[in-house]
């Protein structure tokens, strides 16, 4: 990149600063003009100059020059007017000036504007196409939020000091100039006082100035130094006191205080001083001009109207100084911050531009064989990971790398995938190198999986299409006012150096996923899913998850009626004690007290919170069923025992997540109100505390926490309740509540529990696996376990797929590798997260995966159990960075295990 | 049953016989209540360990796979703690638990576990002595084991 900022900026702004400084130049011309009016305005019709006699006229405007070869041209011979006409016209002329000057001011300023942020897109776009081509040795190097910050903060001031960079110097330069020069124009001695005092400025400022950035930065340096100790004072602080030398690190303090003290009091003074001098010599310069300028109007070498106009015109000189002075300094600054950021970017080798190159045709298979020619690959500290090895693996050989971590066979894999670059040797496919091969054929036929997954934050289907995604292989046809903005996207991407592909055009190249298009992709998806044994997992996120019936209306109403479906389902397999229905006549004891009491959920908590304390409606309601006091009773025997299990625990203890009832914070409350409350009848309690004790109830689940509080009775009074409460409801309260009902879809339930339609039992340890397969093979049997799957391609992964467990990660990555049909797959121990017996079932199902449908691609494997290498047509041993020894595997035998216990 | 007879059948094992009621109590209330039937897994061997079970009530068997089947162990029964060893050091289960009669067991998380040791240090030394015991016991079956090996094969 271009070391220097000014000749990057003039590189790729050219035109628009020449365009700009002209503009800069003709606003000059009016600016010039509202300068000389007020002398006109002055001498003319206020002091009467060419209107001595009463009833005088002036010629307004007349517009004649005299051009050589020509003579005299009149184009206007100028309206004849009075004096207080004249003052009218000409004051008018001024405001017409004043609107002209804004308008122009207004155009630069959005005109600079447009031009920094776009050199800006156009950094940060060149920026990060660096990083995309970063060679791995560096990537390693660099940590991600520095590169981040420079990005997204460091060249920020680079935008907006491109737009100054050079109208700024020319706009106030210019600005100062014509000031300047009409004062030296209204009187040259007057004009070369203004000239010294400004060229002082100019010379001493700037250099006091900089004295200020260096105490600033040691004022800063300082600070931070201090920080640092004074938290080592306190890490240390047994240390210090263990020794006696607390006195010592006073000392230390106050020395270090001191400093800090001196630097800022330095600052201070200069700060001052600056602030001192430039104010007199901008204040000197009047009082100059009111004594000399005075004497030459005395002696009547010079009008007043001039002296008006000098001092006039003076005022808007320190203006654009004190701005000239601001801009070199922004100039210092950010030319410091864009030679960082240069360096951090400027790293060899890039990869070419050339490789990375679009590339909308499918490439052809590939023919040649892929090895690796005398290889070595060295680590960051220059040790050798894997030396000299030669290896090739033909079109469609199966390969088995095995020993192990620390062999050296997964480096091997790491450079087949391009992770890691050789430090000598070659790797080849045919007789061409692979980093020399486009991208658009590597990257397209040959896939690279390993345990080290990369999860983009977006939909689960997206990250799984995430392979396919090479070209925007549509083009997207805009209409209205989306073509325009279509047209105007491409055209500023194109003046700040952006590409212009389209983020909208469909990018999925279904042909590598071995589809027609997006009718028969999900097949291929689901097919892919199996392989690694992830549609279970999709499958339960999907029906942990939400819809909007209204939107999907025929699902719901499906889920609707497979209530009873799985209701007969259990029946038969005489696992019905493993779910518990709601019914509308009977208490759920699955299901909290709450639940069973509105039977139905909240909707709006905060709403439900608030109107549980003020609203009369859920008092009266609880009264007339006669179960206040038992709740109440109810309620402090669980405050009493959750007070007890939780009372000496640190509020952040992992114990608090399985608290329904209350949060940490709220304990200590708690036991005081039982302090408070304990021993007292109910009727000489505040309404208040009542109800903070009365709405713990409300979470109880007697199987979940078993305090014994539930009995047959209190049950029934509830289950009577129920019918006060959702027929009552008043019109207020509507809506926070969504009942249950056994014939409609609930918005606010997951997928799973509209199915239910009810609590799994806590007494069967895997209940909800069971319940789990049970739905799934509904699904399957009803056919809408596709639809299903299809809601769990939606979910969101978060941030690096944390929402995913490691394991589902890593097979999410090796799914997206297996989709895009490739001449190479390479392996490199991808599942290390899952148990061994799921690698080797997910092993077997990718090898028959892959020779599915007669295809025939070479596979490399970097195993991490030894016994699935009967499943290759070759094994290969590494040991220390070396290729050990290899062999074909014949027949696959039952002794293959004391065959590798032995090697 | 209630938490406060869990509490009890807790006091009765070794492992947490020195812990103070509250902390027992707590140990029950986190962790969930689970019933087997006859011929069920609790867990299988080989697969990653993420729990540890009290047996309340029931008999289960301790099944170790070797290359000729699987192997009966030991039997385990109420008041009995099965599954901490995976949970302690991070290794895949060593055995299977497989139940002989319809079982009642008290499921302790390993998160919550381990909270709890480093929390109570004497609950820390009591397993350890417990491990030491049955490592001691292990030892010396091995050992007999192996004369009566030599014995065979002179």
């Amino acid at each position: 990149m271009e070391p220097r900022l000014s000749r990057y900026i003039w590189t790729h702004t050219r035109t628009a600063q020449l365009w700009i400084l002209l503009v800069v130049a003709l606003s000059m011309i009016p600016y010039f003009m509202s300068f000389d009016l007020p002398k006109q305005i002055v001498n003319g019709p206020i002091q009467g100059q060419g209107f001595e006699t009463p009833g005088a006229t002036k010629l307004f405007m007349p517009i004649s020059f005299s051009l050589p070869f020509f003579g005299e041209v009149n184009l206007f011979s100028g309206i004849e007017l009075g004096r207080q006409g004249m003052l009218l016209a000409l004051s008018l002329v001024f405001l017409l000036l004043v609107i002209i000057n804004g308008l122009f001011k207004f155009y630069i300023n959005t005109y600079k504007g447009r031009l920094g942020e776009r050199l800006l897109r156009r950094i940060r776009f060149e920026l990060v196409d660096r990083v995309l081509r970063f060679p791995p040795h560096h990537l390693k190097r660099v940590k991600p939020a520095e590169i981040a910050t420079m990005i997204k903060d460091e060249v920020e001031p680079m935008g907006g000091f491109t737009g100054d960079a050079f109208v700024q110097p020319a706009l106030l330069g210019g600005q100062a100039l014509t000031a300047l020069i009409f004062i030296l124009i209204q009187s040259f001695w007057l004009g070369i006082i203004a000239f010294v005092i400004v060229a002082v400025q100019a010379i001493i400022i700037p250099r006091m100035r900089r004295r200020l950035l260096v105490l600033g930065r040691e004022r800063q340096l300082t600070a931070r130094e201090l920080s640092g100790r004074v938290s080592e004072i306190v890490d240390g602080i047994g240390t210090i006191r263990g020794h006696d030398t607390s006195n010592y690190e006073r000392a230390d303090i106050a020395a270090r205080l001191g400093r800090i003290f001196k630097i800022r009091y330095d600052l201070y003074q200069w700060k001052f001083l600056v602030k001192f001098l430039n104010n007199f010599l901008a204040q000197v310069t009047p009082f100059l001009f009111y004594s000399i300028g005075g004497y030459f109007a005395l002696q009547g070498r010079l009008d007043i109207g001039q002296l008006v106009a000098v001092i006039g015109a003076y005022k808007d000189l320190p203006g654009p100084l004190k701005e000239l002075i601001d801009w070199d300094q922004a100039r210092q600054d950010v030319q410091v911050k864009y030679t960082q950021v240069v360096e951090q970017f400027s790293v060899e080798p890039l990869i070419d531009p050339k490789v990375q190159e679009v590339s909308v045709a499918s490439p052809p298979a590939l023919s040649g064989a892929l090895a690796a020619v005398n290889l070595t690959i060295a680590d960051d500290g220059g040790a050798k990971l894997i030396e000299h090895v030669s290896f090739q693996v033909r079109p469609g050989e199966t390969v088995a790398i095995t020993g192990g971590t620390g062999g050296g066979g997964e480096v091997l894999a790491e450079a087949f995938g391009r992770l890691t670059w050789p430090a000598s040797g070659r790797i080849v496919i045919g007789d061409e190198d692979i980093h020399e091969l486009p991208e658009a054929v590597i990257g397209r036929r040959v896939s690279y999986a390993s345990s080290e997954v990369y999860t983009f934050q977006g939909g689960l289907g997206d990250n799984l299409l995430y392979g396919l995604k090479h070209a925007p292989l549509t083009e997207v046809i805009y209409e209205g006012d989306k073509a325009a903005h279509r047209r105007w996207e491409l055209l500023e991407a194109k003046i700040a150096g952006n590409p212009s592909f389209d983020l909208n055009s469909d990018w999925i190249d279904y042909g590598a996923a071995g589809a027609t298009g997006p009718e028969d992709l999900f097949g291929k998806i689901r097919a892919v899913l199996d392989v690694v044994l992830l549609t279970n997992d999709i499958s339960a996120l999907a029906v942990r998850s939400t819809i909007n019936p209204v939107e999907h209306e025929a699902f719901a109403n499906e889920i609707v009626e497979m209530r009873a479906a799985l209701r007969r389902r259990l029946e038969a397999e005489k696992l019905s004690d493993l779910v518990v229905f709601f019914e509308p006549g009977s208490y759920n004891i699955e299901a909290t007290v709450g639940e069973n009491l509105l039977f139905g959920t909240v909707t709006d908590r905060a709403r439900w919170e608030t109107a549980l304390e003020n609203h009369p409606f859920f008092k009266t309601v609880l009264r007339q069923a006669g179960l206040h006091e038992t709740f109440y009773g109810m309620g402090l025997e669980i405050a009493e025992n959750v007070v007890e299990l939780f009372r000496d625990l640190p509020p952040d203890h992992p114990f608090f997540q399985q608290l329904t009832f209350m949060t940490s914070e709220e304990i200590p409350a708690y036991e005081a109100l039982l302090q408070k409350l304990r021993g007292r009848p109910l009727d000489e309690v505040s309404e208040e505390d009542a109800i903070r004790i009365i709405r713990l109830c409300f979470g109880y689940i007697e199987p979940r926490h078993r305090f014994g509080l539930l009995t047959e009775d209190l049950m029934q009074k509830i289950v009577e309740a129920r019918r006060e409460f959702s027929e009552g409801l008043p019109a207020d309260l509507v809506g926070i509540i969504e009942h249950y009902q056994p014939n409609r879809y609930m918005a606010s339930a997951s997928i799973l529990d509209n199915v239910l339609f009810g609590r799994i039992g806590h007494k069967h340890t895997d209940g909800s696996d069971k319940i789990r397969a049970i739905v799934r093979d509904l699904f399957e049997s009803l056919g809408l376990y596709n639809k299903v799957l299809a809601f769990g391609l939606d979910f969101d992964v978060g941030a690096g797929g944390k929402r995913l467990t490691t394991g589902q990660r890593q097979k999410l990555n090796l799914a997206r590798a297996l989709i895009r049909l490739s001449d190479f797959y390479i392996v490199n121990q991808p599942l290390l997260a899952l148990d061994q017996r799921t690698q080797d079932q997910i092993t077997r199902n990718v090898f028959a995966f892959l020779h599915d449908e007669n295809r025939n691609p070479a596979i490399v494997w970097v195993l991490s159990n030894p016994a699935l290498s009967e499943l290759f047509d070759r094994v290969v041993h590494f040991e220390n960075g070396r290729l050990v020894h290899e062999e074909t595997v014949e027949t696959p035998s039952k002794d293959s295990d004391y065959k590798e216990m032995a090697s | 049953m209630l938490l406060k007879d869990e509490v009890e059948m807790l006091r009765r094992i070794t492992l947490f016989s020195g812990l103070p009621p509250a902390k027992l109590k707590l140990l029950a209330f986190t962790s969930d209540r689970v019933m087997y039937s006859a011929g069920e897994d609790l867990f299988h061997q080989g697969d990653i360990g993420d729990a540890a079970y009290v047996i309340l009530s029931g008999k289960a068997d301790v099944l170790v796979s070797t290359p000729t089947g699987q192997v009966k162990v030991a039997e385990v029964e109420q008041n009995s703690i099965v599954g901490e060893i995976a949970i302690l050091c991070n290794t895949p289960r060593t055995a299977t638990i497989k139940t002989i009669t319809p079982l009642e067991a008290l499921r302790i998380r390993k998160d919550d576990f381990l909270k709890l040791l480093a929390d109570f240090p004497d609950m820390a030394v009591e397993i350890m002595r417990v491990l030491a015991d049955r490592l001691s016991q292990t030892t010396s079956e091995l050992t007999e084991a192996r004369s009566r090996a030599q014995r065979v094969e002179a």
